[in-house]
């Protein structure tokens, strides 16, 4: 298999085709699309943006693993978005609220962003085993719910604290804290760290674990993981809840090492980005990694066109195009491969049709 | 005339054929019962509660306003996953149509504006044809894609189109509204009806009301697509091709039916659809003109509203309505209505049971009490509910109507499929 060319080559096509399609429509609005890019490429080497980069894309790499695990069992979990915001609030409260030792408390709370997003992830997975709700549907519901639970929690009456203008969960104890490490004028993420981890045991889990095969033949074919042995329905409730337990950690990083409280205004909307980076990734634990980078860069380096009169919507575009061509991209050079590969084997049997077994290749 | 009577003979009166044993009941006439049924529900808890605004004439006029965009993404989600295409991005072509319809009106007044919006919603239907038909990419997947790229899109343009004119990025100018038409005659009578406090007719004369006064020309256009769709899709050689495309596309293929052209087709009217459901937000009188997140997940709803009505189109109309409802009822009467719906959903859960338990399905009324109890507790235990979450009732109705009646469902058999001409 020409494993190289079917894995780097989509993601580039479908990077190149969205610079020109981009470029098309800057020029349409009369702007030059050279200054723009080098204004984006420019403004990662200003001040902390490469370190917020990667801060960001650590936060988009935990949502886009998150999403590429409901996505091995064939489940299409939108529920991110919701799952990750549920867990936000619930940890944000319950760790202000506690005292404990400084990495006893980390650790605690690690432990309630987890469960507590599984629970929301619970949710749909139970309608959808015990009803046959579509996930889909379900979780979008969910995710619009999110927004007035998490209204109504950090409300003065619950569990709010008023500060100012803002008002947010009480924020958590240094103790439960995650230090950052500096770098330059800016500070990286510790969560870093965690979320690396947390992408070698996913690739572990899917690679070499029994449930890991299990859950991706299942994904494959029900009816023939069943034939297997393998009960769709538990596979399909314990990936959801897998699939929440990571999206509860997605909030953690800003959550623990730099805003320690959860309001209203907290920011939103990781969990569709979780969806783009996994497709662009193609559920592949570095995949990710590298989608979530190229996101994260778009989103920090679409801020500085502003300075030149450009809006920065124009990156909502790009990674719009970017992740429809990624898919068909890698669908064009699917097919591609395929018309290689039996042009090769006609060639084979066409020139030597007395030697088969000396045309290896075959 | 004589044909008539030898076209029919079986009409003198001994020689009738014998009749099935269960004649099913036709579908409008159902549609009648359970609407009749629902607004005697409401009538009850109306007058139990001593909460008017359950049945007023405002609060039908607001849930028919909210109703449409769904109902009219709804029938888009019809039309493509009739021919075998999920479409979950019914929002994003939702969006571009708001942009579209904007756009237009503010040049070239309503029609105009609808126009537009239908061609930008048809737009995006184009582009997740292309991605699902001819390069089979996932449904799911291009839907995503184009839900990010219409918002992307319809920011982008209105940043550049809008922004000089209202000076605001996230909202167009002023734009103008369609003219409404009231049945002046008749919403008298049902006004005098309504200040009666009769209970039942009271009750109906208030929605009766609600639905006639200040129609647009729109409203009556996006319902009478109801009945249109209805017809295309199952009573004429295209709707049969078309839905053959969703249900076996490689059998449909083998009798010479075009599978790529009609999807395609199919993608457009269902784009084109969404696009008038966003154009239903931006040019009726009572709506914002364009703003930015204005669609709020309506087109997901309505693919709800589609799947509750077992892809029908009669069936998406009561999902539409229902959500419509819960949306219309909490706008207009607040925390209090909601919670004088919630005994109303007890009512009908007691009506449920006593079904459940003629037919001696123990399990299912057991539930239903359990389910009458809690809701009735909570009824009870509260004066108002919380004001954080009432915006959501629309979604919470929308999960527990999911929950409870997505039993019987059947989806096109080949929905979501991926199809390649001459591959099995």
């Amino acid at each position: 298999m020409s494993s190289w060319r079917t894995r780097l080559l989509p993601p580039l096509l479908a990077i190149v085709f969205a610079v020109i399609l981009t470029a098309i429509a800057l020029i349409i609005s009369g702007a030059d699309p050279l200054q723009a890019y080098g204004t984006m490429i420019g403004q990662l080497f200003k001040g902390s943006t490469a370190v917020d980069t990667v801060n960001l894309a650590t936060v988009y790499y935990l949502s886009g693993l998150a999403v590429a695990i409901g996505f091995q069992m064939n489940l299409f979990n939108i529920g991110v978005e919701g799952q990750y915001r549920f867990a936000a609030i619930v940890t944000a409260i319950i760790g202000g609220a506690l005292r404990l030792p400084p990495v006893i408390h980390v650790i605690a709370i690690l432990i309630v962003a987890v469960a507590s997003g599984m629970l929301y992830a619970a949710i749909p997975a139970v309608l959808k085993v015990t009803r046959g709700v579509s996930e889909v549907i379900s979780t979008i519901m969910l995710n619009a719910i999110v927004g007035g639970i998490v209204a109504f929690l950090v409300n003065a009456d619950q569990f709010g604290v008023q500060t100012g203008n803002n008002i947010a969960t009480r924020e958590i104890a240094e103790t439960g804290r995650i230090p950052g490490i500096p770098i330059g004028s800016g500070e990286l993420f510790g969560f870093v760290v965690i979320a690396a981890l947390i992408g070698g045991a996913y690739w572990f889990m899917l690679n070499r674990t029994r449930f890991g095969f299990e859950l991706k033949a299942s994904g494959e074919s029900t009816t023939a993981a069943a034939a297997g042995g393998v009960n769709a329905k538990k596979m399909t409730l314990i990936a959801m809840l897998l699939s929440g337990g990571v999206a509860g950690l997605v909030a953690m990083p800003e959550l623990l090492s730099r805003d320690f409280s959860y309001g209203i205004t907290s920011t939103q909307m990781y969990g569709f980005t979780g969806i783009a980076v996994a497709l662009l990734g193609r559920n592949h634990p570095a995949g990710i990694a590298l989608g979530a980078l190229l996101w994260a860069f778009l989103d920090r380096s679409a801020v500085s066109l502003e300075q030149i009169n450009v809006s920065k919507e124009i990156a909502v575009i790009m990674q719009g195009v970017i992740v429809l061509s990624v898919v068909i991209a890698y669908e064009i050079v699917r097919r591609a491969d395929l018309a290689a590969e039996q042009r090769r084997v006609g060639r084979a049997l066409a020139g030597k049709g007395s030697s088969v077994s000396e045309g290896g290749a075959v | 005339m004589t044909t008539a009577d030898v076209l029919s003979p079986n009409t003198g009166g001994t020689t009738m054929p014998v009749k099935p044993p269960k004649r099913r009941i036709p579908g409008w006439l159902k549609g009648a019962i359970w609407g009749l049924l629902a607004v005697g529900v409401l009538a009850i808890a109306s007058y139990a509660t001593g909460v008017n605004t359950l049945t007023s004439t405002n609060t039908a006029h607001t849930a028919l306003r909210l109703a449409l965009p769904i109902l009219l993404c709804a029938l888009g989600g019809l039309w493509a996953e009739r021919a075998g295409v999920i479409n979950i991005g019914l929002e994003g072509m939702m969006i571009l149509g708001t942009w579209g319809a904007a756009w237009g009106a503010y040049h070239g007044g309503v029609w105009a504006g609808l126009i537009s919006a239908v061609v930008f919603g048809a737009l995006g239907g184009l582009l997740h044809a292309v991605a699902t038909v001819t390069f089979n990419v996932n449904h799911i997947v291009s839907g995503v894609a184009i839900n990010l790229l219409g918002l992307g899109v319809a920011k982008y343009l209105a940043n550049l189109v809008f922004t000089p004119l209202s000076g605001n990025p996230r909202q167009s100018p002023p734009v103008p509204k369609f003219d409404t038409y009231s049945a002046t005659f008749l919403s008298d009578w049902l006004s005098d009806l309504e200040k009666m406090q009769r209970v039942f007719i009271s009750d109906l004369a208030g929605i009766l009301n609600g639905l006639i006064t200040e129609v647009a020309p729109l409203t009556m256009i996006a319902i009478a697509l109801v009945p249109i769709s209805y017809f295309v899709l199952w009573r004429t050689r295209f709707g049969l091709r078309l839905r053959s495309c969703g249900e076996n596309p490689v059998a449909a293929e083998s009798l010479g039916v075009n599978v790529y052209l009609h999807k395609y087709v199919a993608m457009i009217i269902s784009g084109g659809l969404a696009g008038m459901g966003g154009a239903s937000l931006v040019l009726l009188a009572g709506g914002a003109d364009y703003l930015e997140n204005q669609t709020n997940n309506r087109g997901y709803i309505g693919l709800a509203a589609m799947i509750f009505g077992n892809w029908r189109p009669g069936g998406l109309l009561g999902g539409a309505a229902l959500f419509g409802y819960a949306d219309g009822l909490q706008l207009a009467g607040g925390g209090t209505a909601v919670l004088a719906l919630l005994y109303g959903a007890v009512i009908l859960l007691a009506v449920i049971v006593a079904v459940q338990l003629f037919r001696r399905q123990w399990i299912a009324a057991a539930l239903g009490v359990v389910g009458a109890g809690a809701l009735y507790a909570i009824y009870w235990t509260n004066d108002d509910l919380p004001s954080d979450l009432i915006p959501y009732t629309a979604h919470f109705v929308t999960l527990i109507v999911l929950a409870v009646a997505s039993q019987r469902l059947r989806p096109p058999k080949a929905d979501g499929a991926l199809y390649r001409r001459g591959e099995d």
